[in-house]
């Protein structure tokens, strides 16, 4: 154990470590640094340095008994525990902490899956369990439900909820946490809680009425640090009897404004799934005049961007569409969405993609039969928990940071522009923001744009470039009213200083709570911006 | 073969002690029940990325598969159940390590007695793969 948890010496770490294998079985507790080593975040831009976040043990309880156990030890000893699920957060730091010498409680051992209700539309899951094991879990009872998974399958519903994690299906499910209903927490003096009507004995209805009675306080739990959630409860989409899509696209770059407003009515009314935006002009980025053109500082015109585009023979922009539903359905939100869209944009054009009934066959499921370019990624869409995306992970990995912006054209050209400008100079990087840079429809109400810049565990200096890109474009991403979503430990302290509304009354307010409820920190200091009181001091 | 580190291999040799002891004597066949237990753990945590299907929407390769083939262009195969060189001292490297996209798995996730199935059945694999 070469890392010692906060104000702990060896003797005394030593003895917690001996308690805590009294608690979870020998076997399961891992302090040597080949066992922690892949307790590492492997994307971390920081790595080898002095503001990597180290483990200095990981223990892996069976059951909320166990969890408990160890809470109660952490408590006696002062220990910060940093409690993971299937510890697939990359991106946002893997399963490392935010306070150096933190234990890691690692709950992959507990991967039941409790309870799927075909009937009723639910699950309860426990952290350990994946997007896979839970796909598995109904398909192998032959089931008629389908899940929504973000793109790696191997995450946990648990903790990708935990972290506002999205996936591709319909608004209702694609906003994870948004789709949970009923939780199970160990507090940190080790109590066990049940969030709404699972606070009441006997009843049936956990996975089905969130709320219970009084405060709901299962949102502390999302980017918090209040307590360590050991079961949770999903609503599930029943599986729709057909899936159909289909393409637009526009020829000019303003056309765009018109086609998230009409998107926008078709998503919220609920009569499609996610609308996917791409602009065909990404694909001219390899011509050093367009792409001059595209990233050129303050933006480029509508005039000359319209000229490009056509030049090129290419449209402005295009949208993904797909509708879920019984097949009849189908094929009346396509016309109506067709109808609609043109109305609004007559020089439009509309093009009818493939659709089938569901479950997709497996040549279904390749997506290889689309007559035109599509955007969509077919396992999310459908929720078929995959890997495939892995395929543009380079390099070490990458960052992540998503601002939230409002849905509207204007708002996209706003942030390309003010974005592009205020990460121009780190020419190292890809440009994320530029005039063919679409937005994200993950979240239902809101859009998000994409910084993901790699990091090259071997190259400092480049790490160093991008963690300065990183803090440059949160501070002027909040300087326009767009905040982060999620982001990893060593961002979290930045990111949490953005939503500094009346002297920061939303972070006091969390720092009130905590130091009430979790006055060592026990439970992830740190984890959301929100330090009690005895790590603010330092 | 991919090089290990000298240095690497010696931090990880308690974990390869434990894991010869667990694994059928060298130059035995391996049992039967051995590699059906690495099939159903390379199922599990491993095919999604190295299996040998083709990728999500119309790529040609999973995309652990996909990089190993760039990487060997052909001197050796992309797929891990087509290789013959992947020994379990080589497997429990990578599998903690990593390797640059690839993360690291933890003991809790794929153990030390999981990576000697997974040799075994790769083993087998590669044997039955046609010429």
């Amino acid at each position: 154990m070469s890392v010692l948890p906060p104000d702990l010496d060896a003797t005394r770490f030593a003895e917690a470590l001996a308690e805590m294998r009294q608690a979870a079985g020998a076997d399961w507790v891992f302090a040597s640094d080949e066992d922690l080593g892949p307790y590492r975040d492997s994307f971390s831009p920081v790595w080898d340095t002095q503001r990597e976040r180290l483990a200095s043990a990981a223990v892996a309880p069976a059951d909320v008994a166990q969890v408990s156990a160890i809470v109660r030890i952490a408590g006696r000893f002062g220990i910060p525990l940093f409690p993971i699920s299937t510890g697939k957060n990359f991106g946002y730091g893997g399963p490392s902490p935010n306070v150096h010498g933190s234990v890691i409680v690692d709950l992959k051992r507990m991967d039941k899956v409790l309870e799927v209700d075909e009937a009723r539309a639910f699950a309860l899951v426990e952290p350990g369990v994946s997007y896979f094991d839970l796909y598995r879990a109904i398909e192998e009872r032959g089931l008629k439900l389908m899940i929504d998974c973000p793109d790696p399958g191997w995450g946990s519903p648990i903790g990708n909820s935990l972290e506002r994690g999205i996936g591709y299906t319909m608004g209702a499910f694609r906003d994870h946490f948004g789709a949970s209903c009923g939780m199970e927490v160990v507090l940190p003096d080790g109590e066990v809680m049940r969030t709404g009507m699972g606070a009441l004995p006997g009843a049936k209805t956990w996975q089905e009425y969130r709320y219970g009675f009084g405060p709901d306080p299962a949102g502390l739990f999302a980017q918090g640090n209040f307590g360590i959630v050991t079961k949770m409860g999903f609503r599930l989409y029943p599986r729709p009897d057909h899936y159909r899509t289909a393409l637009v696209t526009v020829p000019r770059r303003r056309d765009f404004v018109k086609l998230v407003e009409q998107c926008n009515i078709l998503s919220d009314a609920m009569l499609c799934g996610e609308p996917v935006y791409a602009s065909p002009l990404m694909a001219l980025m390899g011509n050093p005049s367009f792409a001059a053109l595209a990233t050129k500082k303050g933006g480029a015109s509508d005039a000359a961007l319209d000229a490009a585009a056509s030049e090129a023979a290419l449209p402005a922009w295009q949208v993904d569409l797909q509708f879920f539903g019984p097949e009849a359905t189908t094929r009346a939100n396509f016309a109506h969405a067709r109808e609609r869209i043109l109305s609004a944009i007559p020089t439009a054009t509309v093009i009818a993609g493939e659709d089938f009934p569901l479950p997709a066959t497996k040549e279904q499921l390749a997506n290889v039969a689309q007559p035109y370019r599509s955007s969509i990624r077919r396992h999310g869409a459908l929720g078929v928990p995959s890997l495939g995306i892995w395929k543009i992970v380079r390099e070490d990995g990458h960052l992540g940071f998503f601002p939230v912006l409002a849905r509207s054209g204007e708002e996209v050209f706003r942030m390309q522009r003010v974005m592009g400008d205020a990460l121009h100079e780190f020419d190292q990087l890809p440009s994320y923001f530029n005039a063919a840079s679409a937005p994200l429809h993950w979240h239902p109400h809101a859009f998000q744009m994409v910084f993901a810049p790699p990091v090259k565990r071997a190259d400092p200096a480049f790490n160093a470039m991008v963690d300065t890109a990183m803090r440059r474009a949160v501070e002027v991403a909040a300087e326009h009213g767009w905040g982060d979503y999620r982001a990893a430990p060593i961002y979290q302290d930045a990111v949490s200083e953005t939503y500094s509304f009346n002297n920061h009354a939303l972070r006091r307010f969390h720092e009130t709570l905590k130091d009430a409820i979790d006055p060592a920190g026990i439970i992830a200091p740190g984890r959301g911006g929100i330090w009690p009181q005895r790590f603010r001091k330092r | 073969m991919p090089t290990i580190p000298h240095l690497l291999l010696a931090t990880t040799g308690l974990a390869l002690a434990t894991l010869a002891s667990a694994l059928p004597a060298q130059g035995s066949p391996p049992a039967q029940q051995e590699v059906a237990r690495g099939k159903a753990v390379f199922a599990r945590h491993c095919a999604a990325c190295h299996g040998r299907g083709p990728g999500d929407d119309g790529s040609a390769h999973l995309p652990g598969t996909a990089a190993l083939a760039a990487r060997y262009q052909g001197s050796l195969p992309g797929a891990l159940e087509e290789r013959k060189d992947l020994d379990a001292e080589t497997l429990l490297y990578f599998v903690r390590h990593g390797s640059g996209p690839m993360p690291m798995f933890r003991k809790t996730e794929v153990s030390d007695a999981d990576i000697g199935s997974i040799a075994a059945y790769l083993a087998a694999s590669a044997a039955s793969v046609r010429k």
